[in-house]
């Protein structure tokens, strides 16, 4: 491998480029995870992205996870969302994942549009589905529920929304509600 | 049929009003070119080589609704999708029929939540449901036929309402 | 379905509020110099249920807006209620036409997250069942593509081949398309004794008909002027939009997960990766058809390699259910089954990230547990559902018609897009 620096080790790189921007460093079945400041996101992707020893030039995923518990409250997690980013590096072949949490009264984070343009859609998912704002973002319109949708259905509190079973012992109480469509 | 031949050669055949235009119906009864999801897959597999559609009389599958006879329901339903669903039925000229293929078609299977229609036939009325998930095109098949079995034995009187 | 051109009219029958469009079609749109013209959702070559709306500047796309969600099935949120095992059987659904590459997905996540051992026999078993699955919806793409463009014929003969393969895949699982074989910790069974024979067969039969597809279509004038120089994507372009699989690798970009960062033991495996050079609907097809080649290629190799006895999925207990020949005679096998299929294995309140090559491009699992028996959040990033994103680039100032070679070229599923 001529020609390819040397690579770096993420979280100390990040540490010492931005150092209010980690608050921890996690390690689990081999994945690391940074815990980033909410404010520092996008500086610290434009960096982990352009930084030679990092280049992870590959947006993977952007997903959200909400703590809320059956009985409320998140646990220990510090804030009620979370959202997890998956960076990839085509040069050294490994994975990174940034964590940013995202208190539940406030749910803005800064829009990584402009350091990766792909990651339009995956914003425009969690904007939706879990009500994430992301500031700055080109098109903040809903992108799978219907524009007149009330909710965010993957936020935990959301009901799943299924219907009674149908079983013998119940069908006639139930059809006699179920709309059947006329012509 | 019932068809009977008048004696001599006459070339004059009889037969009832509804027998011939059900026959008619029957056997060239042009499907919606419409899937959804996985059941279309299926449904595409009925109408390729392996299992030949058009043996029916249905290789044509119409681009537009008011071109076709059958809306073949091929997948699940959403909500966001439901209106699309119900305004093509209402622009399918009479007589139209309607095949719920698949177990999310007919009772939204094993998606019971918030996303799904829990049945097509709360949004439009079905003539037929073939369970399944997917459905295999010999399934498919038997559903179509016994909807032709069905439309055979249509009356006058019911295609007033149709 | 169409828009009028007169403003007025414009205005008043497009349904959604045009100002919600102000910033994402060109300024030309509101005064009604271009226009505005809706595809879909019905629509016959959208690949689905997808809805593209249009602005045209005559025949020329001046942008294009695609919308998803015709086809949201809540299957995440679903998945939250299910036990880990049960969450296989969704899985399938996502991407319809490569269900085993789904199943693989999550069921790697879930080895990761608990710490499952997978039996080296297990793994070969994979391998076949995920090349297969990669010939299978090759054959899908390939054939609607070309129906897409016109050329029925090769429709007809990409299905037939297909029903060889859905035939192996009954005499695998019991399904022809939705076959849940891959579980967690290995497969659902073991391969049956009928089922190598028939891959044997389908591996003499099969690379003589792509012989026949490239002579239909490769050299055939036609089609070379309708896909070459058709939807290209800059590599730079499509490594920041997120394009994955065969669409970076026709924008020359060798990049293969299977390669690079191999799971389930493919770097035991002797294939090439396909590139292409310029990275428009032509080399997109290439790269296709040449991977329909390598998938011939690493299924031979797996055919010889699999053991004819072995384990075929992994003896942890505590994860993975007995099997029924146990049930009579082990008292701890009846705890485990019972345990197993009714409550479910326990997982740790942690996450993980898998990422897999399914014939589309990169699909990945972010999933959650709760320290229960259930996810706390499964999340797939689809590879339809970012080449879709990537379309608005793709589109970019060819002409109407050429859309729908290029919707064909990345290989869309629907369902794979909205989950």
């Amino acid at each position: 491998m001529t020609g390819i620096p040397q690579a770096l080790d993420p979280a100390a790189a990040v540490r010492a480029a931005l150092p209010e921007a980690v608050q921890d460093v996690i390690e689990f079945r081999g994945e690391t995870t940074l815990v980033i400041a909410r404010p520092h996101i996008v500086a610290a992707c434009r960096f982990l992205r352009d930084t030679r020893g990092l280049v992870y030039n590959y947006l993977s995923d952007i997903s959200a996870v909400d703590y809320l518990e059956p009985y409320g409250g998140w646990g220990d997690r510090p804030e009620r969302f979370a959202l997890a980013y998956h960076l990839l590096s085509m040069l050294y072949f490994r994975r990174l994942r940034l964590k940013v949490y995202v208190p539940e009264d406030d749910p803005v984070v800064d829009t990584v549009t402009p350091v990766w343009p792909g990651a339009n859609w995956l914003e425009r998912e969690i904007a939706d589905m879990m009500g994430i704002r992301f500031a700055g973002h080109p098109d903040p319109r809903r992108l799978m529920m219907p524009e007149d949708w009330n909710g965010h259905p993957h936020r935990r509190d959301y009901p799943l929304g299924y219907e009674t079973i149908m079983f013998s012992f119940n069908v006639d109480e139930i059809m006699k509600h179920k709309p059947f469509a006329k012509e | 049929m019932g068809i009977t031949s008048k004696l001599g050669n006459l070339g004059i055949v009889t037969t009832t009003l509804e027998e011939a235009v059900n026959w008619g119906r029957t056997g060239a009864m042009w499907p919606l070119l419409f899937g959804l999801a996985c059941c279309a897959i299926e449904m595409m597999s009925t109408q390729a080589s392996h299992y030949d559609m058009s043996r029916f009389g249905m290789e044509l599958n119409r681009a537009s609704p008011r071109q076709s006879d059958l809306l073949i329901v091929a997948g699940r339903v959403t909500r966001k999708m439901a209106p699309v669903i119900r305004q093509l039925y209402d622009q399918m000229a009479a007589p139209k029929w309607v095949i719920s293929m698949g177990d999310c078609a007919s009772c939204s299977g094993v998606y019971n939540n918030y996303a799904l229609v829990q049945g097509v036939d709360e949004i439009i009325p079905v003539d037929v449901y073939v369970a399944g998930c997917p459905p295999r095109p010999e399934q498919l098949i038997h559903g179509i036929l016994t909807l032709h079995e069905k439309v055979r034995g249509e009356r006058i009187a019911h295609w007033a309402t149709n | 379905m169409a828009i009028a051109t007169a403003k007025n009219e414009q205005v008043a029958r497009w349904e959604g509020n045009i100002e919600e469009l102000r910033g994402l079609v060109s300024e030309r749109a509101f005064t009604g110099e271009t226009m505005l013209l809706n595809m879909g959702p019905h629509h016959p070559s959208t690949h689905g249920v997808l809805r593209v709306l249009l602005e045209l500047d005559g025949e020329q796309i001046v942008s294009c807006l695609p919308d998803v969600g015709y086809l949201h099935t809540g299957i995440e949120k679903n998945m939250e209620h299910k036990t880990y095992e049960k969450c296989v059987t969704l899985t399938d659904r996502m991407d319809y036409l490569a269900p085993m590459s789904n199943n693989m997905a999550f069921c790697l996540a879930v080895e990761k997250l608990v710490d499952l051992d997978v039996p080296e026999r297990a793994q070969i078993i994979r391998v076949i069942g995920l090349e297969l699955t990669r010939i299978n919806s090759h054959l899908v793409w390939l054939g609607t593509h070309a129906l897409d463009l016109g050329a029925m014929s090769v429709f007809l003969y990409c299905f037939r081949e297909r029903e060889y393969i859905l035939e192996m895949f009954e005499i695998l699982s019991g399904q022809r398309m939705m076959t849940s074989y891959i579980r967690p910790g290995g497969v659902w069974r073991d391969i049956p004794p009928e089922f190598m024979p028939k891959l044997q067969q389908f591996l003499e039969y099969f690379p003589p008909r792509i012989d026949d597809y490239e002579k239909l279509l490769t050299n055939n004038p036609l089609w070379i002027d309708r896909t070459q120089g058709i939807g290209i994507i800059e590599p730079e372009t499509a490594l920041a939009w997120g394009v994955s699989g065969p669409s970076l690798r026709g924008s020359g970009i060798n990049w293969d997960l299977r390669k690079a960062m191999p799971y389930s033991g493919y770097e035991q495996y002797d294939f090439d990766v396909p590139v292409g050079e310029h990275g428009d609907v032509y080399d997109r097809f290439l790269v296709r058809i040449r991977e329909m080649r390598e998938s011939v290629k690493i299924l031979r190799q797996a055919a010889a390699r699999l053991p004819a006895k072995g384990p075929f999925r992994s003896n942890n207990r505590k994860f993975v259910p007995p099997p029924r020949s146990e049930l009579g005679q082990s008292m701890e096998a009846v705890i485990h089954h019972f345990k197993l299929w009714t409550e479910g294995f326990s997982a740790p309140d942690q996450e993980v990230f898998v990422a897999i090559e399914s014939p589309r491009g990169e699909v990945s699992v972010y999933l959650h547990g709760t320290g229960g028996n259930r996810p706390r959040r499964v999340h797939y990033k689809t590879p339809s559902f970012m080449h879709i994103g990537a379309l608005p680039v793709m589109t970019q100032g060819h002409l109407i018609a050429d859309l729908v070679a290029i919707i064909g070229s990345i290989d869309i599923v629907l369902g794979d897009c909205d989950r």
